[in-house]
């Protein structure tokens, strides 16, 4: 079974034996990847039921909850590394989620998707509606993803919750991942911010 | 002597109640008394295998028994969890050694109020001793001991047998690998010891009750019971169940009788609840049962501080709630699981989406059937 490719990049950044919390962890895919490649003792969090039940008979031990009303209950620096994968954008208060993934673990990665790429900054300016992407296939007012955002939007987000960035990488419109210099991700005309369909960061806080 | 009539009789002797075992060694319990001999009945479904490494505890509920898959000897009923467990069910007996026992302080054939006390020779009544839920536990490690069994694959239950598999993670945490708490809760909440009461003095203001000498002086109080039985039944089936089942509908009439004979569905439906239940239960064992239940506070030993009482624990727990219950909501048994988790237990949780209540762990619930046999399932997966 292969890893999606962000998933895969999530992975690579986990070290082997560590305590891992993957919140929304969906069908429980990284998690037993995590468990069987890097014998991790890993917990999910997820919101639906059919996923949950996936997960429970994949052995895995996963909360069905979701992570605006969840996370507050979980202890401070319990877990090595939260992973929070495609996820934040669904959230209603993007900032307390963030701000509790760095008090649970000691590092955090959190993918998500790019509103600064430059499909979306196209479909928008030429079309004058909502852009759909094959990224963000959805209308408006049915969407999940709430709190869009670019990449130089999460990096200012992850500086005013007091975190720094330990690496990033750009999901590129192939499927594959580029590691990044963060740097450079503020800047908001060229660069990952224009050109990455969105991105993979592993945060610590300061 | 003539037969004596059938209300005289206790409930039990009519039935053949199963398995049993007594045991002369003393059972301690919590009220500081001990309990000797004791008897547990128990039933027993499928075959324990050479490793002894498949064995599955069932937990009963306030008013359940040792019959959970096959037919109630009172009743002529299908067992109370005929749904959940049997051969190719989710808890599966092709697979898996089930045993359900009768808790101490029932009326299914393990000791309990209505049994003769050898001290006296007559019934207990009042004098049996306070059990708890932990007391229950303790006599089912009896029970475990005596079939040799030296860890479960796992401990199950919904409601009261929930907080017994609780118990049995808190104090037997290494014979157990896998614990499944259903739509119950680490402490009973100031609700639930209210309806308790409720049921207790209905039980304890019916004339026939005889201050818990019933037996001894020939009556039974089936109207108190059954007053108890009706009041717990609200409790268990969520607003919208009762509401799409029978809303205002009348019973077997076209008119509103203005007279206090049941005109409505839903109180010729509790009625029905009340006496059918006062055939195959105890008034004392109510009594003592509920008290158990009210008693159960499973951080009290430590400071509230539930965590604590899951510290170092190797078993995995999988939790099962449901959205309309209201007697032990979903977020009474998700506490648990954010314990389990401070403390790094291995816990899963769901929250299984019903309109039928409390009850909805008893009836059929394809979730939770999937739920409970896929953990199950993967709890076996490296002993059987």
């Amino acid at each position: 079974m292969s890893l999606r490719p962000d998933l895969k990049a999530i992975a690579d950044m986990i070290r082997p034996g560590s305590r891992v919390l993957d919140v929304g962890c969906g069908d429980g895919a990284l998690l037993e990847h995590l468990v069987r490649t890097k014998n991790v003792d890993g917990r999910g969090i997820e919101i639906s039921q059919a996923n949950v039940n996936a997960c429970v008979a994949r052995g895995l031990a996963v909360v069905q909850g979701d992570a605006d009303s969840d996370l507050v209950d979980y202890p401070a620096q319990v877990f090595d590394a939260v992973i929070l994968s495609q996820t934040i954008q669904a959230t209603e208060k993007p900032r307390a989620v963030l701000n509790h993934l760095l008090r649970i673990g000691r590092r955090t990665a959190v993918s998500l998707p790019n509103f600064g790429y430059w499909k979306v900054r196209l479909a928008l300016l030429s079309g004058g509606r909502m852009p759909r992407t094959s990224g963000l296939d959805y209308s408006w007012s049915e969407t999940p993803n709430i709190h869009l955002c670019t990449l130089a939007d999460f990096v200012d987000l992850t500086r005013e919750c007091g975190a720094s960035i330990v690496e990033a990488h750009s999901l590129n419109s192939g499927g594959t991942t580029t590691r990044i210099n963060p740097a450079r991700l503020t800047d908001s005309y060229m660069g990952p911010n224009l050109f990455a369909q969105g991105a993979i960061f592993l945060l610590k806080k300061n | 002597m003539s037969e004596a009539p059938r209300f005289l009789r206790p409930v039990k002797t009519a039935a053949n109640v199963g398995m049993a075992v007594t045991f002369d060694t003393p059972l301690p319990l919590d009220c500081g008394r001990t309990l000797a001999p004791f008897t547990v009945a128990y039933m027993t479904y499928g075959t324990l295998n050479a490793s002894k490494s498949n064995a599955v505890l069932i937990c009963h509920a306030l008013t359940g028994d040792q019959f959970v898959a096959s037919d109630h000897p009172i009743t002529g009923k299908p067992g109370w969890w005929n749904t959940m467990v049997g051969p190719g069910k989710p808890i599966d007996t092709d697979r898996f050694f089930v045993i359900c026992s009768n808790v101490i302080g029932g009326c299914m054939g393990s000791t309990g109020p209505a049994e003769t006390d050898p001290a006296t020779g007559q019934p207990f009544g009042l004098n049996f001793p306070l059990v708890t839920i932990r007391d229950m536990v303790r006599a089912q490690k009896r029970l475990v001991d005596h079939l040799g069994i030296e860890k479960l694959l796992a401990v199950v239950g919904g409601s009261m047998g929930g907080m017994q598999v609780l118990q049995w993670a808190a104090s037997y945490p290494d014979c157990v690998r896998a614990v499944v708490p259903i739509a119950c809760a680490a402490r009973h909440s100031a609700q639930n010891i209210a309806f308790h009461e409720v049921g207790r003095q209905a039980i304890m203001a019916d004339p026939d009750w005889r201050g818990g000498e019933y037996q001894l002086q020939g009556t039974r109080p089936s109207k108190g019971l059954a007053v108890a039985r009706m009041a717990a039944h609200i409790t268990y089936v969520s607003e919208m169940a009762l509401q799409n089942k029978f809303g205002r509908n009348l019973q077997n009439r076209d008119a509103k009788s203005f007279q206090f004979t049941p005109d409505f569905q839903i109180e010729s439906y509790l009625h029905h609840q009340g006496a059918s239940f006062v055939d195959r239960f105890d008034a004392n064992s109510y009594l003592y049962i509920t008290r158990a239940m009210d008693y159960f506070d499973l951080a009290e030993e430590h400071g509230g501080m539930l965590s604590e009482v899951f510290r170092v624990n190797a078993a995995r727990f999988c939790i099962v709630s449901f959205s309309s219950d209201w007697l032990f909501p979903p977020f009474e048994n998700k506490r648990i699981a954010h314990a389990l988790n401070a403390v790094a237990a291995q816990v899963s949780f769901v929250e299984i989406r019903s309109d039928k209540g409390h009850d909805a762990f008893l009836l059929d619930e394809p979730e939770m059937f999937a739920t409970v046999r896929g953990f199950l399932n993967h709890a076996a997966s490296d002993l059987i």
